[in-house]
């Protein structure tokens, strides 16, 4: 069976094909692109222009990865679009073209958690078999694991994303957004090498990161260097805190938090796998460390590259075919997005 | 399908057993629990008849050292600080035996009984459901005394920070004590006598002929209990654990915050316990005063954690 998937719940606009061969085999991606929504430092991006560029690349992106995934249309079984979570307007717009293709191609619609997506296409690549997830992206940061036929929240963020977090840091700090802030962020912390004092807030299962951002924002004021040296920030040596230091404190510090929060998850749960997923789960330090971790509980971890950690098309498509397998569709009248869609609304039918 | 990146490599284990400082280099131990951030050991303290719980927090080769140092020896001191208070102030918790924050250990009372997720399990096993569970049902009471017990240990101005059904016990054996006990905390409950205080511990010890302890049964009872045995479980004293995330606080803000977290420990671990979980609340309002407006701030971080905007 072969699925389309659209995504476009934030700044990026994923269309993939992906097929399903047969129950004991492993899917196949047929075509995986996406195209991303450029800001200059600085700045970030609005729900309506973010919607905008969707819009102007959404027809095209189809057309290439039906073509690069070289299918008819009569093989694609159903066109799957994310439902939420996620910024209306770019959801909306994406869904929109999810409907049209529908009643075009006269295809069932499944619409899709975009958390769900993200966990089912890390399984599917890495093949962890039942692990505790960590889904850390520009607007979420989840600590799941599965039980019951649901996707359980054993721990979160208690303010902002984690992404969202390094994005916003990226931005005082004015690092370019291209490829992905956080990316920028986790080059440059590889310069640095004084660490400095940021706040550390855990709560259990959960953390919290807007004391971080206040932190930095005071630091990111202190090294400008516009300021007369005797006001520079220093280190303990009288050396002078740079940036790469900040991008390398931060780093430290909240993927500590993160590998701290999932490692009491596994305590609490009795698991050793762990699978990370979401855009954050592409940095390779946050990868090393939680390898660390589960090395010391004799467990592994389990991640993907950016290809399938950021948000695409792919994963969509994949998690939407399972479900469209157990048998259900979204009707043309219910195809609608949702901004808040929380990874435990979904009946996971397709596992044990 | 493309290849997965199986990360940096992850390094082989090489250590899973920990040398542990002294003095327990040579100590008989038995690893009960490998939780987050310390190991946990059965093994004897003082007397080879004093059984107790030797927790150590090896240092987390994943945190920068400078981190990870500053966040060890914090917790571990305000851990013991907060346990200490806790005895003093009448809340039930183990007794602090010893302690060396430089090297990361601390040796706690043994408790003996189970975690209240493991009791929990244990009446799921035994033919107990969340669902529709009848008025009479002794799980209630157990749910009551969980709300106390927060509501106690908040009342003195500590919150616990990691909140979740393996950080509860429930007490059993000879010195347990029997039957429920309604209502709110009383002056004779609180005023009760200490149990093991670690002189009388060390007394017990010395003057006791009492067998060797090291055959004890594993924590979580594994065989599934009959029902009679399963109610019996469900009966003890509530012990509290685990204060390694604990801060000395009196706001709302904090108190719900742990309420928020053991509400979703308690859902993600005991899914179908949503009306159960109910009566941990509502005991909890009326155990003290402060309470009923915890449980009002409690509405809004559930709203913030659960239903937070995409865009933070
Ligand atoms: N190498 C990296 N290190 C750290 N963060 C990274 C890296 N690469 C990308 N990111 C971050 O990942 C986030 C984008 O991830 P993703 O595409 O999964 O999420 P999103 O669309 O913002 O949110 P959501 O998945 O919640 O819809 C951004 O915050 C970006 O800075
Ligand atoms: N005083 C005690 N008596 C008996 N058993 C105990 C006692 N303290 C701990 N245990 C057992 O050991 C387990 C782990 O202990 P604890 O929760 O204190 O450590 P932890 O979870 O590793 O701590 P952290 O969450 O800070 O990493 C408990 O769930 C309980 O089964
Ligand atoms: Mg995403
Ligand atoms: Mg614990």
């Amino acid at each position: 069976m072969i699925a389309l998937g659209l995504e476009g719940s934030a700044n990026k606009i994923g269309i993939g094909l992906i097929s399903h061969p047969s129950a004991n085999e492993p899917p196949i991606v047929l075509s995986n692109l996406r195209h991303t929504y450029p800001t200059p430092p600085g700045e970030g991006f609005l729900p309506k222009d973010t919607a905008i560029h969707h819009r102007a690349w959404v027809v095209r992106l189809i057309k290439q990865a039906v073509r690069q995934a070289g299918v008819k249309i009569e093989d694609i079984d159903c066109i799957c679009y994310t439902k939420g979570p996620g910024m209306g307007a770019p959801l909306q717009s994406v869904a929109l073209a999810a409907r049209t293709l529908s009643l075009l191609w006269g295809k069932p619609l499944v619409g899709v958690n975009h958390c769900v997506g993200h966990i089912e296409m890390g399984r599917a690549i890495t093949h962890a078999s039942n692990p505790v997830v960590l889904y850390v992206s520009g607007g979420n940061t989840q600590v799941i694991a599965y039980s019951a036929q649901r996707y359980r929240i054993f721990g979160e963020t208690l303010d902002i994303a984690i992404g969202n977090c390094i994005d916003r840091f990226a931005r005082t700090l004015m690092i370019p957004n291209d490829p992905f802030p956080g990316y920028n962020v986790e080059q440059l912390a590889k310069k640095g090498k004084n660490l400095v004092d940021m706040p550390y807030a855990v709560k259990g299962m959960d953390a919290s990161f807007s004391g971080i951002l206040a932190a930095a924002d005071l630091l990111a004021a202190q090294i400008d260097e516009n300021l007369p040296l005797e006001k520079r920030l220093k280190t303990e040596d009288g050396e002078l805190v740079t940036k790469a230091d900040l991008c390398f404190s931060l780093q430290e510090t909240i993927y500590a938090m993160l590998v701290e929060i999932t490692e009491r998850a596994m305590a609490h749960v009795g698991s050793t796998q762990v699978l990370v997923v979401g855009g954050v789960g592409s940095n390779k330090r946050l990868q090393q460390m939680m390898g660390l971790m589960a090395r010391d509980r004799r467990g592994s971890v389990f991640a993907t590259d950016e290809r399938f950690c950021i948000d695409n098309g792919i994963m969509i498509a994949h998690a939407g075919l399972l479900e469209f397998k157990t048998g259900v569709t979204t009707k043309l009248e219910d195809s609608t997005c949702t901004q808040r869609f929380r990874t435990d609304e979904v009946f996971v039918g397709w596992r044990d | 399908m493309a290849t997965a990146t199986d990360t940096p490599a992850t390094p082989p284990p090489q250590h899973t057993i920990h040398i542990l400082p002294a003095p327990f280099t040579h100590s008989p131990l038995t690893l009960l629990a490998q939780g987050a951030e310390a190991l946990v050991y059965r093994t004897v303290f003082l007397t080879p008849h004093t059984p107790c719980v030797l927790k150590y927090r090896p240092p987390k080769p994943y945190r920068h050292p400078i981190l990870d140092k500053r966040l060890t020896k914090a917790r571990l001191l305000a851990e013991a600080r907060v346990l200490v208070k806790c005895r003093k102030d009448g809340v039930t918790v183990p007794a602090v035996l010893g302690l060396d924050a430089e090297n990361g250990w601390m040796v706690l009372e043994w408790v003996e009984g189970g975690s209240v997720r493991g009791v929990l399990d244990g009446w799921v096993a035994g033919g107990g459901r969340f669902e529709g569970v009848e008025a009479g049902n002794g799980v209630w009471g157990l749910m009551r005394r969980i709300g106390r017990a927060v509501g106690r240990v908040h009342d003195i101005g500590v919150c616990h920070g990691d909140l979740t059904t393996s950080n509860l016990m429930v007490r059993t054996g000879a010195s347990a004590v029997r039957g429920e006990s309604e209502g709110p905390q009383t002056q004779t409950q609180m005023q009760r006598p200490k149990r093991l205080t670690p002189s009388a511990l060390r007394e017990a010890a010395m003057t006791s002929d009492a067998p060797p302890v090291f055959e004890l049964p594993p924590e979580e009872p594994p065989p599934p209990p009959s029902k009679a045995q399963s109610t019996s479980d469900l009966e003890g004293d509530i012990v509290l654990i685990d204060f390694g995330l604990a801060t000395q606080t009196v706001q709302d803000e904090d108190r719900a915050v742990d309420l928020y977290v053991l509400e979703r420990a308690f859902a993600a671990t005991h899914p179908g316990a949503e009306a159960l979980f109910q009566e941990v609340l509502r005991s909890y309002g009326e155990s003290y005063k402060g309470g009923r407006s915890v449980l009002r701030k409690l509405e809004d971080v559930r709203l913030r954690g659960r239903k937070r905007s995409m865009l933070g």
